[in-house]
């Protein structure tokens, strides 16, 4: 299969400009006899959705959780990037694409990446309209603060809670098209496939989960903007309903996976501290501005943080600042997570798990006063403390790198329709902008331009080559995959098992953890894919569920998304083999340099892995997607 | 409906009426009970029953004698529809509810105190308003009716004073929230003014029923 | 430490419900409050009996989802925190502890702790929001906002929308919730233009759904998870008579 992107053609700074030109419109008074299928509530999901009904396009939108509001973005706390340079400290459109190109370590598309920079811009205008309250400075205009993998201030926050600020700003859009009656929303309702109508994504398949009913929806387009898969570890700072279902039904209808080996381990979370432990809580990377990370030079064993107060400076080494002084303690998530893995397998992890390390604020406290620290990051010190039972004002807060992102997802062209006509993917779903590493304040970036800026432009270049036609919901196609979809549900419901869907998940994540996490190797992802393959096989024929169909049943929707996991944690396994280089999230220990840094093979991997699902335990075939850079030059990032 | 009903019989709407009346029962309080401390007086209540006489008699007191009882009314019917909206609004109840450690237990009784209130108000006007109107008693020297007479006779009672007493408690409490939360139903709250009307707001819920209360003690003693 | 706990079973919208005892051993102080429960529905599944469905998603206090009245107190007895950060360190060994789901009328039970607050949805979809489309707006610094006043309608915007503020009133009033975002919008220049229709849909919608009066208790405001003030109710007050005086919707 050839793979086209289909970047426009034509200088870097022109092609979005111009490509708006080029895409077919769909007449004002037409766009009523369209109706669009919006799967998901996030940030790209409801602000695509808002914006399709703003149009005059019928939209239907779905979320599996009881409102629309609870949608995952809602909990990024730091920020929001975007090239607005009100600093006047250098940025521009320029930098910040080249900023998320290198943080990106060189595997994202420089089309896709050029025009996520220049929609930025729009982005903050739409939301502060929107009645955002993002932070000012006294004389009312924005304030920005730094990230990660930038040397300029660009990122516009709402104290730490600009997800859940940006998120309620899409779904008071969306909130209101609900009521213009444009927009008609399924809270409660889980996708569980897309149905194919003369090689065309014509409509999906739902479960109501509250009375379990199975029902199909006919549309012309369908978008799926329903997150990432970072629940495979099972541990991970995805909330707990997160999910790859939509997605991955969407593959096996033919759409291909991109990049599933490419995730992102987030240096800043707060450690696990048992078995009973079910997700993982982020602390913004924005305590990484004012927070310094620091082990003993020498092991302590079981160090907690109230000892760790008396820690004479000669004996801290503060690794990040020691290894990259340019950078410190601001260098991208990947490599920050690494050091961080690094200085533990040494021994000098500090916490009773002896997997943590130090994030320490006295100096900032010293140098601003309490106050100020307060007035930055206040929230995450309460949130630390309620959860830790430590005070960070008084002693570091320990820290810990937790799978958080993942920049891999549906394989979209430069329209971001996958390889299914008519179905799109947006926002984390897809893989397109961030390349082998986001960096910090980008998703939010991501899923707001792609539902606000891109996609009801291009969505209108695919419509208008439509018939206004509707499929019935009674199409034979319809009944096959709701047929299917029973069938499956069926089956689950029937094995009867001993262990429950979270004893398989809590498995899985084990072996994903273990073998495909932070770093990765021939041996240990081999070994894996078997111990994956004999992991599925356990699942079809021991799991136990509880209860029927056709009520709210948490252990049904449990079990239906862990199998789904456990087939695309297989593929991850399958993409971190096939790529024996390092770059970004993605880390073979068979690939680095003498120092120890993350070595890229241009030459061979400057490609988009894309899988394409060849039927039930079938090993899924490669296809590539070149990657051409015209504008950057590739180099291996030092952030030293 | 007019916008006006409609505004008036949504939820805030009936609560502004609420909280008008009772700010007016507030002012009609104060005026009560600087006319009762006459009873305090040692000239045998000849100033309290010619005070008695100008407050049955004036006609711009007898305006505002009538905007009080239908204060009152409106405040009892009122609040007996918003009571019932709000225990419709939870039909089921909790089995543990932890009440106590939110919100004052004034404020989650406002109703109870003021039932009891309106039975000590029938009492209280069966004793001496409808007395002074349409009762048989005598005239003092000065030719005015003998209320004082009427109030020391009853307040020689112990049992009576008991009830008084008893009653300016929870008028008290039902003060302590009601007077402070009429300002904010009234849309009145503000960093700097807020503390002041809670300051005002206790002080008047403790100061006035305990005036009320010395008076029947006061009595009880001398006679 | 060893815990009893005491919940509330309901099958669904149309059962009447009861509760039901469990024991729970070996719970970790670090444990939070749900992943407590999720160690009991290990527990239930393992025997085949249904687990018991609660609502919960982000687990990090922001989405809004969970929602146990739990010894008599939404989210439990710590002040500013959710049930997901609620944490068993909060508890004693030994304790007996009563979970009940949101009582309120406009929040019927649909299975066992698990209730529905779509009300909360169509009150925002009454009037929440500005009405812009997407593009078209003017630079994000044409706009300028006094410091203060964007942290005050920040301070207000921070409502996650759980409905403890409903569980705890008296009333099942939803004045706190309506409030907060009432008076994020009323506060902020780009809410100027709607914000008479805004505060007159919001309330009728508030009535409509069937929750009931504010009566100033303030337990709304003690059990915010997030701490939204008071002062955002007199706001709305204030919002509401402007509104009703001024509006030319007759």
């Amino acid at each position: 299969m050839k793979l086209d992107s289909k970047i426009p053609e034509g200088p870097l700074a022109e092609k979005w400009t111009k490509h708006k030109f080029n895409v077919k419109l769909v007449n004002p008074a037409n766009k009523r006899k369209y109706d669009i299928i919006v799967v998901g509530s996030g940030l790209a999901g409801a602000s695509a959705a808002a914006s399709f009904g703003e149009l005059g396009y019928n939209v239907k939108c779905f979320c599996f959780q009881d409102s629309p509001r609870r949608a995952h973005s809602i909990a990024a706390q730091g920020g929001i990037n975007a090239a607005k340079n009100y600093q006047n400290d250098g940025d521009s459109v320029f930098r910040l694409f080249y900023d998320t190109i290198k943080g990106g370590d060189y595997r994202g598309r420089e089309g896709n990446t050029y025009r996520l920079a220049e929609v930025s811009v729009n982005i903050i205008d739409q939301c502060v309209a929107q009645g955002v309250p993002f932070a000012r400075e006294y004389g009312g205009l924005l304030a920005n603060r730094s990230f990660g993998g930038a040397q300029v201030s660009r990122t516009f926050y709402a104290k730490g809670q600009t997800g859940q600020q940006l998120l309620l700003g899409a779904y008071s859009a969306l909130s209101r098209q609900i009521d213009s009656g444009k927009v008609k929303m399924y809270n409660r309702t889980e996708m569980l496939d897309l149905v194919m109508v003369d090689g065309q994504a014509r409509g999906i398949v739902t479960r109501n989960l509250i009375t379990g009913e199975i029902e199909s929806h006919s549309a012309h387009a369908v978008v799926l903007a329903t997150g990432g898969y970072g629940n495979v570890f099972f541990l991970s700072t995805n909330a707990m309903g997160s999910n790859c279902t939509a997605a991955w039904r969407a593959h096996k209808k033919g759409a291909l996976f991109s990049n599933p080996c490419y995730t992102q381990i987030h240096p800043t979370c707060i450690p696990v501290s048992g078995d009973h432990q079910s997700k993982l809580t982020l602390m913004s990377e924005s305590l990484r501005n004012d927070g310094r990370v620091w082990v003993p030079k020498k092991g302590i064993k079981g160090l907690t943080a109230k000892a760790a107060t008396e820690i004479p400076e000669e004996e801290r080494d503060y690794y990040l600042e020691r290894i990259y002084p340019a950078f410190g303690n601001l260098v991208p998530r990947d490599v920050a997570s690494r050091n961080a893995k690094n200085v533990c397998d040494e021994g000098r992890g500090v916490g009773s798990t002896g997997l943590a390390v130090f994030l320490d604020f006295s100096d900032a406290i010293k140098r601003d006063g309490k106050d100020v620290v307060k007035g930055k990051y206040g929230n995450l010190f309460d949130m630390y403390k309620q959860i830790t039972g430590d005070d960070p004002y008084e002693a570091p807060m320990m820290i810990y790198p937790a799978v958080h992102y993942t920049m891999g997802g549906l394989w979209v062209d430069y329209n971001l329709m996958t390889t299914v006509p008519g179905a799109y993917a947006i926002g984390e779903a897809n893989f397109s902008d961030h390349g082998a590493n986001r960096l910090g304040a980008s998703a939010l970036m991501q899923g707001l331009a792609d539902g606000y800026f891109i996609i009801p432009y291009t969505i209108g270049n695919y419509l208008a080559s439509m018939p206004y036609d509707k499929v019935s919901t009674d199409h034979e196609a319809f009944k096959t995959a709701e047929k299917e979809v029973k069938e499956r549900l069926d089956k689950l419901l029937s094995i009867n098992g001993t262990k429950t869907p979270d004893q398989f998940h809590k498995e899985l994540g084990l072996i994903m953890w273990e073998y495909c996490g932070m770093s990765r190797n021939e041996k240990g992802l081999t070994l894996a894919k078997e111990k994956i393959k004999a992991l599925k096989k356990e699942f079809w024929s021991n799991v136990k569920l509880v209860g029927g169909n056709d009520e709210l049943n948490m252990s049904l929707e449990k079990a239906n998304r862990v199998a789904d996991f456990i087939e695309l944690g297989e593929l991850m396994i399958d993409d971190a083999l096939d790529r024996r280089e390092s770059c970004g999230g993605h880390f073979r220990e068979e690939s680095q340099t003498e120092e120890g840094e993350a070595k890229r093979m241009d030459d061979e991997y400057a490609y988009v892995a894309a899988w394409a699902f060849q039927g039930e335990n079938q090993e899924e075939i490669l296809h590539k997607e070149e990657l051409i850079f015209e504008n950057v030059k590739l180099t291996q990032r030092s952030y030293k | 409906m007019s916008w006006f009903t409609k505004a008036m019989s949504s939820n805030i709407g009936k609560k502004l009426i609420m909280a008008f009346t009772g700010l007016f029962l507030i002012l009609f309080l104060v005026g009560h009970v600087s006319g009762n401390t006459l009873l305090f007086g040692t000239d045998g209540g000849l100033a309290f029953n010619a005070y008695a006489k100008f407050m049955t008699t004036n006609p711009a007191v007898k305006i505002l004698s009538y905007i009080t009882y239908i204060s009152i009314l409106v405040h009892v019917v009122y609040s007996i529809i918003v009571t019932r909206t709000n225990k419709t609004a939870r039909p089921v109840g909790y089995e543990v509810n932890a009440g106590s450690t939110n919100s004052s237990w004034a404020s989650r009784n406002m109703g109870v105190l003021g039932t009891i209130l309106l039975i000590f108000l029938v009492v209280h006007m069966k004793g001496f308003w409808y007395e002074m109107h349409w009762g048989e008693i005598g005239t003092d020297i000065n030719g005015n009716k003998d209320l004082y007479g009427v109030v020391a006779k009853a307040y020689a009672e112990w049992w009576y004073v008991l009830l008084y007493v008893v009653s300016m408690g929870f008028l008290a409490f039902h003060l302590s929230h009601g007077f402070s939360s009429a300002f904010q139903t009234l849309g009145l709250n503000h960093k700097k003014y807020t503390p002041i009307i809670k300051g005002v707001s206790l002080g008047f819920s403790i100061l006035v029923p305990a005036i009320f209360a010395a008076i029947p003690i006061y009595m009880f003693i001398n006679s | 430490m060893n815990i009893t706990l005491k919940v509330w079973r309901q099958k669904n919208a149309q059962d009447k419900g009861g509760f039901k005892t469990y024991p729970v051993a070996n719970v970790s102080p670090d444990m939070s409050f749900l992943e407590m429960f999720d160690v009991l529905n290990e527990q239930l599944l393992a025997k085949g009996e249904d687990p018991v469905h609660f609502d919960h998603d982000c687990r990090e206090g922001i989405c809004g989802m969970c929602s146990m009245y739990i010894n008599g107190k939404p989210h439990g007895p710590k002040d500013a925190v959710t049930t997901c950060q609620l944490h068993m360190r909060s508890f004693k060994d030994g304790d007996s502890i009563t979970v009940e789901p949101w009582r309120a009328k406009a929040f019927p039970v649909v299975k066992d702790l698990v209730t529905d607050r779509s009300a909360f949805d169509r009150i925002i979809q009454s009037g929440g929001y500005i009405s812009i489309n997407t593009g078209g707006v003017p630079d994000a610094n044409e706009i300028p906002i006094p410091k203060k006043i964007a942290d005050q309608a920040m301070d207000a915007a921070t409502c996650i929308g759980c409905g403890a503020c409903v569980a705890a009133c008296k009333n099942a009033s939803a004045m706190l919730f309506v409030s907060a975002k009432v008076s994020q919008l009323a506060m902020l220049p780009q809410g100027q233009v709607e914000r008479k229709t805004r505060a007159e849909r919001m309330v009728a919608q508030m009535d409509e759904e069937g929750f009931g009066a504010c009566t100033n208790t303030g337990a709304c405001s003690a059990e915010c998870p997030k701490e939204i003030s008071l002062e955002n109710i007199a706001r709305l007050n204030r919002e509401f008579y402007g509104a009703k005086l001024k509006s030319e919707n007759v």
